[in-house]
């Protein structure tokens, strides 16, 4: 479980979050959807313990987020970095060694299941296959929280369908929480049990995705043009 | 991955084709479905979801669950073909309800049909 209460984020004069409380339930898959600079990395980086309120409290399962968190928690950044020296067996064995929770059997399946080649170097993958390695150490973690910031952003359409693949073959759905902040929703709509829309720093509302179509009729596209 | 249509749930949209695949016969009674993960992996749907849609199938008595052995299509051959006549019903519900609409009587819906029919018929 995952909750902020009152919590507000400046840097410097700039309010990323403003008195934001919501309260993430186990075993579920949350997106996180919200325009460029509506607060969805902030709140991300604080849930994983990289990012720390102004004001304001982060838990995850009762316990008040500091930098250990890191051990309960797998992230994959929005960020294209890597070691270009690296090859993708290095990059496993890498991640492998700053973590204790590391499942070495589920990182070689995810290898052959997203078709990558251990011994190839970093640099000479594709922007898509750096894309599904970072999805592969990330879900290679038996963590009770996976955090995915923008799993998608600028990948083509068979990038994206592998990754959505992926998420639903090695997903622990009973004992593992997942948050997906994107902007693009076309991809997960159907892979979300909740959204929750976020602008300005601040929560628009938190919905069932099968309620909403259920009871409005509407599809998340749909509702998101509904309320930004 | 499959397309969904908007304005219905998910749950229940999967639920209409795996009816419409036994009434087809694509899958046949006493066969058994994928695992809900694998039913997920093939449509990229949350398994939650599919799991909703095995229960509205267990409720409606089309599919049965044997523990630890997965998800079956029913046997019954009366379930079968309520469920056959239950679609037809549907199909018949949305044309009668078009064509009154547009001002067609009984008659000429079913002389209509005929008509179209026998043109099928010769290809």
């Amino acid at each position: 479980m995952i909750s902020f209460e009152h919590v507000t984020k400046k840097y410097g004069r700039e309010t990323a979050l403003n008195d934001v409380s919501f309260t993430l339930e186990k075993g579920k898959i949350y997106g996180f959807l919200g325009p460029n600079g509506s607060g969805k990395s902030t709140s991300l980086k604080m849930m994983a313990g990289l990012v720390f309120p102004s004001s304001g409290t982060v838990s995850v399962n009762g316990k008040k987020v500091d930098r250990k968190i890191a051990a309960d928690i797998a992230y994959l950044s929005e960020l294209d970095f890597y070691y270009s020296a690296f090859t993708v067996q290095d990059m496993i064995n890498f991640s492998a060694s700053q973590v204790s929770d590391f499942d070495w059997k589920k990182a070689e399946e995810l290898v052959a299941f997203m078709q990558l080649e251990p011994n190839k170097k970093l640099k000479q993958l594709s922007k898509g296959n750096r894309a599904r390695l970072k999805l592969v150490v990330t879900l290679a973690r038996n963590t009770p929280i996976l955090l995915l910031d923008e799993p998608f952003s600028g990948l083509d359409p068979m990038v994206r369908e592998s990754i959505v693949k992926g998420l639903l073959s090695y997903i622990d759905f009973a004992n593992q929480t997942v948050v997906i902040a994107t902007h693009e929703i076309d991809e997960i709509e159907m892979l979300l049990d909740e959204v929750i829309a976020i602008q300005n720093g601040a929560i628009r509302a938190i919905e069932n995705v099968e309620e909403l179509r259920e009871t409005k009729g509407l599809s998340v596209i749909e509702w998101m043009k509904q309320i930004f | 991955m499959e397309e969904f249509q908007a304005s219905k749930p998910i749950y229940w949209q999967i639920v209409d084709r795996i009816c419409h695949q036994i009434v087809r016969g694509e899958i046949q009674p006493g066969e058994k479905l994928p695992s809900v993960r694998e039913m997920a992996i093939q449509t990229g749907v949350n398994p939650n979801t599919v799991q909703r849609t095995y229960s509205e199938l267990e409720r409606m008595a089309i599919v049965e669950t044997k523990r630890g052995q997965g998800t079956f299509v029913t046997e019954a051959k009366d379930i079968i073909s309520e469920l056959k006549s239950r679609l037809q019903k549907e199909i018949i519900e949305v044309f009668v309800k078009n064509m009154k609409e547009l001002g067609y009587t009984k008659e000429e819906m079913i002389s209509g049909l005929k008509n179209f029919e026998e043109k099928e018929d010769r290809g």
